[in-house]
């Protein structure tokens, strides 16, 4: 048993729900009672869906356990073959129907369903998770699909190059986007584009907006991209032992990664590299000035993001590929990494120390929270739970994975890959610190008599100043309404967190005490660097054994710092 | 708790359907949340209150997604997840159990009632959490009172929740008569938005009802009496197994339609009076200006809402009550009333008072629910999140339900703001000028 607050992902039969309901023609029959009917609300209300997701849940109550859950199952199939007429019709069951054992997929498979293609899901609910439900979903489906097609072992590979033979264009399957999963919609549109730009035609993306007949026809691209690992390495992998199909393993999100991933799939297809994309010795490429990124990041008023302390988490893919572009495309300091994708968190760690970082891989959204009040950052990119966190610390915000909110599903074209996908992180993560900016001249005019005093910056009630924690954030609102105000015990308890977390910015115990000057001059130093010169302030102390700190110990620490 | 308890509350007694009301007994997919989700406003009621679910990741996800809200502090909820190693018997789940809770109050010393929350994993594999609580209570006595319930879908839906929760409390409830405390009393069951209760608690006293008391209450520590002379005056319509414990503790229940409306909340705090004899004239003088100026604050919505045709999808349990007060109050007329179960007894009052030969669904097979909707063409429809934008996107307005177990719209001073959500949908689609 573990204790869980709160959860960054949901059970495994919900991923499989992101993939028929991602799909044309696909339905899911799942064994489960009608709690487990919550989860129609992630796609109508998270993705604003207009339509229901393509699932039938058999709401067994308690009255049918003593009789035969097995017959309603084999009941509710038929009637949702016959109501939907599915494509392919996924079977399985929740957590509570694992239990009871009627093994849905059995029965399904002894049923005649007119011909409808049948697959059988077991997602262990008990050790498994959304992601990893969604990838064996997806791979389970694309088997079962192209099982007649596979070639005998011992067949030759196909050649990725063949489409020159056949007089054709180069086709690629895009594979892995989903609903719910960060931005896919806009993603899937900006790497088609991006891959015709180089003569490259996308055959099929699946499976968002795919239906079953498109998996059938998979083999039929001579590359598979893998944008989404999370849920489509599984099948990737799959299909290239099956079916002798390269797959392409760069995630193109950032500069650097979108010329690596265009590099990689033109390798693949035996495709003449383009002299826009040849390295120049620093590793650069002239196609990356197809992006705003370079040039804004390399302008002047973008200094001051020089060495800007970042704290990230999220998914492996958004997580290691934010890392890359904050140290090495926006010149921040990554000072902390984390993911919640356990099943990828080798790579997360390698990643990790390329930082020279131990990487975070848990799903104790606390653990990340006292990890972020630890690590002292000046941004925090992260899901919407970091966001929280980062608001409870008072700390700027941008939001890269999933879980998301209905707000990441914005209404403008918004991707995360590609050119454009840069531009848009170039603008979410550098806006919040431009409002930090604002809140610094703020600072700066407070003494001006034109300045109305208790001006309320974004940041709400509480400064960025670390040891003064932030004042209790109210609850984000509901989907529907504004909760009532908070009751004083829930704002008495969100202080409590705050404060226990700001605390963790605080000297530990032993550590020297600021004296009155040390503070006074602490606090004309702009808040966005105080956490910094307090911290480095500190240690420069407790090396040395001091017991105190007053102004002239902060100056001989920033000279210390500064050599 | 057995699983082969029955999953539908029977009723306290059964009188005829009245009215000659069509009533469409159905069963197929229900899309209706399960017990667990009341944790979402019980745990905002008690501050001082756990609710410690064991149970699968799929009840921490439903409860975080139904609350449609992240989490801005550590939440006075969880869930035990149960992983294989409790399931193949390696782990001894009351052990983990004992670990995870000693771990907790550690955390959270301010915690004074813990609530071990059954769900449909631990019903099924027979977790005895009554044991468990029996077990914890010896082991942190004097520190923390330990319950336990079952918010499992697999026995209750949405609200039953609550009633489940409330009659794990009620053996802690001082027994009057033991006690010396005088059970002369209103107790008002069911929880309210606090500023209602404080709302309707002092009219009562104006009235001269002077002992009002609450369940749930805002401390869970600070529990009411019950005996012989404690009125129960239900504010929610879905306790109903609540309710029969209390009259088996020696309360009266006081039959009245549900507080939500004018008239209805009305007739709710008449019935109270009447049950303390309260003379008619002190009534009247509480009760008319509300009543006057409720109807006044209830005129502007009405004109939005009169004559357009309501289809109330099963869900909250609060279908009946505020069927009969848009109709009669509002002008709209019924196409269909659905709810997840039929308590006659609860809900007489409201029934009796709903236009004659009103189709009620009770249970539901929600494709064929859509296909009557769908044929209907309904102006309005209440119904859960996962079933509004769908209709939306069919050109079909939609009221959800769950804001009305977060929203005060109880009382005649809030029946205004009730008629508000429901004409709010129908006025912004009049504003839209888009395609």
């Amino acid at each position: 048993m573990e204790l869980t607050l709160w959860t960054y992902e949901g059970p495994p039969h919900v991923g499989a729900m992101r993939i028929a309901a991602s799909m044309e023609g696909v339905h899911y029959v799942l064994h489960a009672p009608q709690g487990d009917t919550y989860a129609d609300l992630l796609f109508t209300m998270i993705e604003r869906r207009g339509c229901r997701p393509p699932v039938t849940y058999t709401t067994f109550q308690a009255r049918d356990l003593g009789g035969d859950t097995a017959d309603l199952v084999t009941r509710t199939i038929a009637d949702a073959v016959q109501r939907f007429a599915p494509e392919a019709l996924l079977v399985g069951e929740s957590c509570t129907a694992e239990l009871i054992q009627d093994q849905p997929g059995a029965l399904a498979a002894g049923m005649d369903l007119g011909g409808v293609p049948v697959v059988s899901l077991e997602l262990p609910a008990y050790s498994k998770k959304e992601n990893w439900g969604a990838a064996e979903t997806f791979y389970q489906l694309v088997r079962a699909l192209l099982r007649p097609q596979m070639p005998p072992p011992g067949q030759p590979r196909p050649d990725p190059g063949r489409w020159r033979r056949e007089g054709r264009r180069p086709r690629v399957n895009l594979l892995g986007p989903s609903l719910l999963g960060f931005r896919c919609r806009d993603d899937v549109r900006e790497i088609t584009r991006l891959l015709a730009s180089h003569g490259i035609d996308v055959s099929v993306t699946a499976p968002l907006g795919a239906r079953p007949a498109d998996l059938e026809r998979l083999p039929d691209a001579d590359v598979n991209v893998c944008l989404t690992p999370e849920v489509a390495g599984t099948a990737c992998s799959w299909l290239e032992r099956s079916f002798g199909m390269p797959w392409v393993r760069t995630v193109p999100i950032g500069i650097r990664a979108t010329a690596d991933f265009l590099r990689e799939i033109h390798g693949l297809l035996e495709l003449e590299l383009p002299p826009e994309l040849v390295p120049d010795a620093g590793g650069a490429c002239e196609a990356e000035r197809r992006s705003q990124l370079p040039w804004y990041s390399r302008s002047v008023d973008s200094t001051y993001l020089t060495g800007k302390r970042v704290f990230i988490f999220g998914d492996a893919s958004h997580a290691i590929a934010a890392a890359r572009i904050a140290r090495h495309e926006l010149g921040f300091e990554v000072v902390g990494l984390g993911s919640y994708s356990r099943e990828r968190a080798r790579e997360v760690r390698a990643a990790a120390r390329e930082f020279g970082l131990n990487a975070l891989i848990t799903d104790d959204y606390l653990a990340v929270e006292a990890a972020m009040a630890e690590a002292a950052p000046e941004l925090v990119l992260g899901t919407q739970m970091e966001r929280h966190s980062a608001k409870r610390l008072g700390l700027p915000c941008a939001v890269i994975s999933a879980p998301l909110h209905v707000q990441d599903v914005p209404a403008h074209h918004s991707p995360q890959m590609g050119w454009e996908g840069a531009n848009v992180i170039f603008d979410a993560w550098v806006h919040p610190l431009m409002m930090g900016l604002e809140e610094h001249l703020i600072g700066m005019f407070r003494h001006d008599f034109e300045f109305v005093d208790g001006h309320r910056s974004h940041l709400g009630e509480g400064t960025a100043s670390p040891g003064t924690p932030a004042a209790a954030t109210p609850p984000a609102q509901t989907f529907s309404t504004p909760l009532q105000d908070l009751s004083p015990a829930d704002a008495a308890e969100a202080l409590a967190t705050t404060v226990a977390v700001a605390e963790a910015f605080a000297p530990a115990g032993g550590a020297p005490e600021w004296t009155a000057d040390g503070e006074a001059e602490l606090n004309r130093i702009p808040f966005f660097v105080r956490g910094k010169v307090r911290r480095n302030t500190e240690s420069f102390a407790r090396d040395r054994g001091l017991v105190a700190i007053d102004a002239e110990t902060l100056y001989d620490a920033k000279a210390h710092f500064s050599r | 708790m057995s699983v082969s308890a029955p999953s539908i509350p029977t009723s306290l007694s059964t009188p005829p359907a009245p009215e000659g009301h069509e009533i469409v007994r159905e069963r197929g997919q229900r899309e209706v949340f399960c017990g667990l989700t009341s944790i979402v406003w019980l745990h905002r009621r008690m501050p001082d209150a756990f609710f410690l679910v064991v149970g699968s990741r799929t009840c921490a996800h439903l409860i975080q997604s139904a609350a449609g809200v992240m989490i801005f502090a550590e939440p006075r909820f969880g869930t035990a997840i149960l992983g294989e190693r409790d399931l193949a018997g390696l782990a001894d789940a009351n052990e983990e159990l004992d670990r995870l809770v000693a771990r907790l109050l550690e955390r959270r010393p301010e915690i004074r009632t813990l609530f071990l929350v059954g769900s449909c994993p631990s019903e099924v594999i027979k977790l005895d959490l009554a044991k468990a609580a029996e077990r914890l209570n010896h082991a942190h006595s004097g520190r923390v009172m330990v319950l336990s319930y079952s918010g499992s879908g697999i026995e209750t839906t949405f609200t039953q929740g609550e009633d489940a929760a409330l009659q794990a409390m009620l053996p802690l409830l001082p027994d009057a008569a033991a006690s010396g405390d005088s059970a002369d009393q209103l107790l008002i069951v069911g929880t309210l938005a606090d500023a209602v209760e404080e709302r309707l608690t002092g009219l009562f006293r104006r009235m001269g009802i002077e002992r009002v008391r609450s369940l749930p209450p805002r401390r869970s520590t600070e529990l009411p009496a019950v005996g012989p002379g404690t009125r129960v005056l239900l504010a929610q319509p879905f306790l109903s197994g609540t309710a029969r414990a209390l009259l088996d503790r020696g309360a009266e229940l006081v039959s009245a339609p549900f507080p939500l409306g004018v008239e209805g909340s009305a007739a709710w705090m008449e019935a109270a009076a009447a049950a303390f004899a309260i003379p008619e004239s002190r009534v009247r003088e509480v009760l008319d200006p509300l009543v006057k100026r409720g109807r006044e604050a209830l005129a502007p919505h009405r004109e939005v809402l009169a004559g357009k045709r309501l289809f109330l999808m099963p869900d909250s349990q609060l279908e009946i009550p505020l069927a009969r007060f848009l109709h009669r109050e509002c002008g709209m007329e019924l196409v269909e009333v659905g709810t997840p179960y039929l308590d006659r007894r609860l809900m007489e009052a409201d029934l009796s008072r709903l236009p004659p030969a009103t189709r009620l669904s009770e249970g539901q097979d929600v494709d064929r629910q859509l296909e009557r909707l769908r044929a209907a063409r309904p102006d309005l429809v209440l119904c859960g999140l996962g079933l509004a934008n769908p209709l939306e996107a069919e050109g079909i307005a939609t009221k959800w339900s769950i804001e009305l177990v977060f929203s005060p719209i109880h009382g005649c001073d809030q029946a205004a703001d009730l008629a508000e959500l429901f004409a709010r949908p129908l006025r912004r689609r009049e504003r839209l000028q888009v395609a």
